[in-house]
């Protein structure tokens, strides 16, 4: 990793993070995003995550990429799960327990059909 | 456990936490962390060492170590709880969790169990307040705790 | 790694392919390489850019520009128009969007996420996602275009406030230590948030470290700093870790360490964990305890800012105060102070807590009224309860009733109403809590925070830390009110810190609008809401219980006897009042008196 040393460098690596946003905003791929601040984990957050892994490599899921967040705020709705399909919107789920994680998975990533009852909004 | 009789463990766990840290009176706190964590507690012993080591006079050390809540001058059980014991955790219905925890250990605020499995203290505020009632056995933080919860939850320590 | 200054991505869906634009491609990949600049720009293909029927389309990084409806022959023009002159084709553009809908984890519309703008959206061990977010743009402004004192002023101008609970001008408080003449200075941050019910510095440290990282770096180098600390309670080991880790990441980029972004300008600073004592969020306990000593306060003068860490001249703030830095630097001094109202700048974190349904993290403008907060960003009250009252800025803080709820929130208006700012805790109460019970349960902490190093505070919060459990006790006194009144006016003139000069606001605030409730628990010997557990009796209603003998078979002392199908009763003297028979009873046949 190159040391930034001007103003170009930051400018640099910030176009080359938005590219690399957007490729994978537009790839086809699937992003799952799960809430990892100390409310999420004292609300099971780490339970919620290792059902998503261990349901990714149980029915051998390619092109999902799972990556962590902090708190967002909204801690009594934690354990927090974010889903975003390629090229659409962010849905937001709450309260979301393993067997949820592992319903949101299935319907949600698996076939584009939203689990209302947990869906969040503000 | 014997851990903290054995004078060598002590001796060897404090000399390690020094050299990680160095033996200057600005790192005494995190010195005196780390042996807290290693051995469950400050020994008389290690106070000495760490005295000796570091060169502060042992009542001194003394005085710094007692002074913070995490770092124990008594001896500790096994697990350690502790359980928020601060308003929003209480105003969420903290004190029938407190209650059930109390019938569960038979044991007050400060004690450890006889059969040394269990030190229950309360701790200030975790900063977790929106998912309270909240507590933390050993480092593994639980939150909406109910009531009935509280069996299991202790249940899954040796 | 090389660093292309464009990125071209061609959409390669069936559609946009149909219409040529893989060859579009290709003519774009021949033209650039003609004229020399393949090093320089990137061409990549990607699926689905957004509208295929104005295919064939391509994005242009790092402007974002939407070209469309793209033919072979306007591709040399375009790249040399573009990519050798800078300058976009308009004619090729396709229409303005409108504003992208709004994502549904987005704020509601009182809040104006500026310290949590990040949080909740990128990952925070990743520093790209910082920068990829504008992070470290205003660092980088600062360095290259700024002078010490310009920074300050900036920050001045501003009317950014101490975020910690003090409200001190921070532009000011940074002429100080900038002013005082040594060769070293520290900045540090105070990250002890120990306000019970406060969690909003947690939630910035975790989820978005880089915005305190830099707002350090730029006061560092405001006030002519080299090192820095930043003082994290050991409560919160996620966020010690999440630190570490942005400061590693920060070292690597260059960002932190000798000669930061290829300048003069040198700094680095390290984590250093609390140890447990609520007292150490006080700055002169901090900096003992950064020393390795007791975290004991003294008396001030001398300010930090002349003699503070080590005897050195330091800056102190709290990590919301510097998150805020970076965006005042980006967006400017009059955007920051166009909100708020005139005295109280800017936005605040706050933690909502208690019995509202939206518990968690907002952030407001200051001027926002407590209704607002409470109703509605914080969702009203749960279970359909009545509001009782609010208590804001932590233990030191005052309950307010309903009668301040249209009360707008900033510093001077929550001190003239009896309560204080403190650092954004909330703590909403419904009308089942008991004020009493509140206020002993606040002084209890308190007590057992207290340094002990005067004795106002020391003895004094231990009287009336006595006198609150004695009233909830049902053993209060005639003269009881009025010694806790002397308490604290003594109390509070003459403590050392803030710990003790702030211990009384809740007996005094609860006072003022509660003292029916603290005379039925002295006189009357009840508890109006039904919450101190020696000034009630839990009773069986005859004519409600079916004799299910749930309730009998719950109780863990043994103190409800009856016949099966025959109403209960429950014996008085040996029943503890923990409330289990009520929970397990589905005829609601136990009445609390």
């Amino acid at each position: 990793m190159n040391a930034i040393k001007s103003l170009d460098d930051l400018k640099n690596v910030r176009e080359a993070a938005l590219a690399k946003r957007k490729i994978s905003e537009n790839s086809g791929s699937t992003q799952v995003i799960v809430g990892m601040g100390t409310c999420g984990i004292a609300a099971g957050a780490r339970e919620t995550m290792k059902s998503v892994l261990d349901y990714i490599e149980a029915n051998n899921i390619e092109n999902v990429v799972v990556t962590q967040t902090g708190c967002i705020g909204l801690c009594e709705q934690e354990p927090i799960m974010q889903v975003v399909l390629s090229g659409k919107e962010k849905v937001t789920y709450g309260k979301v327990n393993p067997d949820v994680a592992k319903k949101i998975m299935k319907e949600h990533v698996g076939s584009g059909n939203l689990v209302q009852d947990h869906v969040i909004t503000l | 456990m014997s851990k903290n009789n054995n004078g060598r463990d002590v001796i060897k766990t404090v000399n390690a936490a020094v050299s990680e840290f160095h033996a200057r009176q600005e790192e005494l706190i995190p010195i005196l962390m780390k042996v807290s964590q290693e051995l469950g507690y400050v020994p008389n012993d290690a106070l000495e060492q760490i005295s000796e080591v570091m060169h502060i006079p042992q009542s001194r050390v003394y005085s710094v170590a007692s002074f913070y809540h995490m770092i124990s001058t008594k001896p500790t059980g096994r697990h350690v709880i502790k359980f928020c014991e601060s308003a929003p955790c209480h105003v969420a219905g903290g004190k029938a969790v407190w209650d059930a925890l109390l019938e569960e250990l038979q044991i007050k605020p400060g004690e450890t169990s006889p059969d040394g499995k269990w030190t229950l203290k309360t701790t200030s505020c975790l900063g977790v307040c929106a998912v309270g009632p909240v507590m933390l056995v050993d480092d593994d933080i639980y939150g909406n705790i109910s009531p009935d919860q509280v069996h299991d939850i202790l249940e899954r320590y040796e | 790694m090389t660093y292309f200054r464009s990125h071209i991505l061609v959409c390669n869906d069936p559609v946009c392919t149909s219409k040529g634009s893989m060859e579009i491609m290709q003519a774009l990949k021949d033209e650039i390489a003609s004229k020399g600049l393949q090093d320089e720009i990137q061409v990549l293909d990607t699926p689905r850019i957004g509208n295929c029927e104005m295919g064939p389309e391509i994005l242009v990084y790092p402007e974002g520009l939407h070209y469309i409806n793209l033919k072979k022959d306007q591709i040399p023009f375009l790249v040399e128009e573009q990519f050798l002159k800078g300058r976009p084709v308009p004619d090729f553009l396709a229409p303005p969007k409108k504003e992208q809908v709004q994502e549904l984890n987005e704020p509601t519309s009182k809040e104006v996420r500026v310290v949590l703008r990040n949080c909740g959206k990128i990952d925070p061990e990743n520093i790209e996602d910082y920068i990829a977010e504008d992070g470290y743009q205003a660092l980088a402004k600062v360095l290259t275009e700024m002078t010490p004192d310009q920074v300050i002023k900036t920050v001045q101008n501003s009317g950014l406030r101490g975020r910690g609970g003090a409200g001190f001008p921070t532009g000011l408080k940074w002429s100080f230590t900038r002013d005082t003449v040594s060769n070293t200075k520290f900045i540090i941050c105070n990250a002890d948030e120990g306000d019970p019910g406060a969690f909003m510095n947690r939630s910035v440290l975790e989820g978005d470290p880089h915005s305190v990282l830099e707002g350090m770096i730029i006061a560092a180098y405001a006030i002519g700093a080299t090192r820095g600390y930043i003082y994290c309670r050991a409560e919160y080991p996620i966020a010690v870790k999440t630190l570490n880790i942005g400061i590693e990441q920060a070292r690597e980029y260059g960002l932190l360490g000798e000669h930061i972004m290829g300048t003069d300008f040198s700094f680095d600073l390290e984590v250093r964990k609390g140890a447990g004592a609520f007292v150490c969020g006080e700055e002169t306990a901090l900096m003992k305890s950064i020393e390795g000593k007791r975290g004991e306060p003294r008396p001030r003068p001398p300010f930090p800012a002349v003699k503070g860490l080590f005897g050195k001249p330091t800056n102190i703030n709290n990590v919301e105060s510097y998150a805020n830095v970076p965006q005042i630097i980006i967006r400017g001094p009059e955007w920051f102070s166009s909100m708020g109202t005139e005295k109280s700048k800017g936005t605040k974190t706050f933690a909502l807590a208690g019995d509202v349904n939206r518990t968690g993290l907002i952030e407001v403008p200051f001027g926002i009224t407590l209704r607002e907060i409470v109703f509605d960003v914080g969702g009203g009250i749960k279970n359909g309860r009545k509001f009782k009252a609010i208590q804001t800025g932590g233990p030191m803080g005052g309950c307010l009733t309903e009668e301040y709820l249209d009360l707008p929130v900033d510093y001077e208006k929550l001190t003239a109403a009896g309560s204080i700012m403190g650092s954004g805790g909330m703590v909403v109460m419904d009308d089942e809590t008991c004020m009493v019970d509140i206020a002993r349960f606040f002084m209890d902490f308190i007590q057992d925070e207290s340094c002990g190093k005067c004795v106002p505070c020391r003895v004094g919060t231990r009287r009336m830390l006595e006198i609150l459990t004695r009233i909830c006790n049902g053993e209060g006194r005639d003269g009881d009110i009025e010694l806790l009144e002397a308490l604290c006016v003594e109390i509070r003139q003459d403590s050392l810190c803030g710990l003790g000069q702030g211990a009384p606001n809740v007996i005094v605030s609860t006072l003022k609008n509660f003292r029916e409730e603290y005379e039925a628990h002295i006189y009357k010997k009840e508890c109006p809401a039904k919450v101190c557990r020696a000034l009630i009796q839990y009773e069986i209603e005859p004519d409600k219980c079916v004799g299910c003998t749930a309730c009998a078979r719950n109780c863990p002392v043994n103190a409800i006897s009856g016949e099966a199908k025959k109403p209960h009763s429950i014996d008085p003297d040996t029943c503890i009042r923990c409330g289990i028979c009520k929970n397990v009873c589905n005829y609601d046949a136990i009445l609390v008196k």
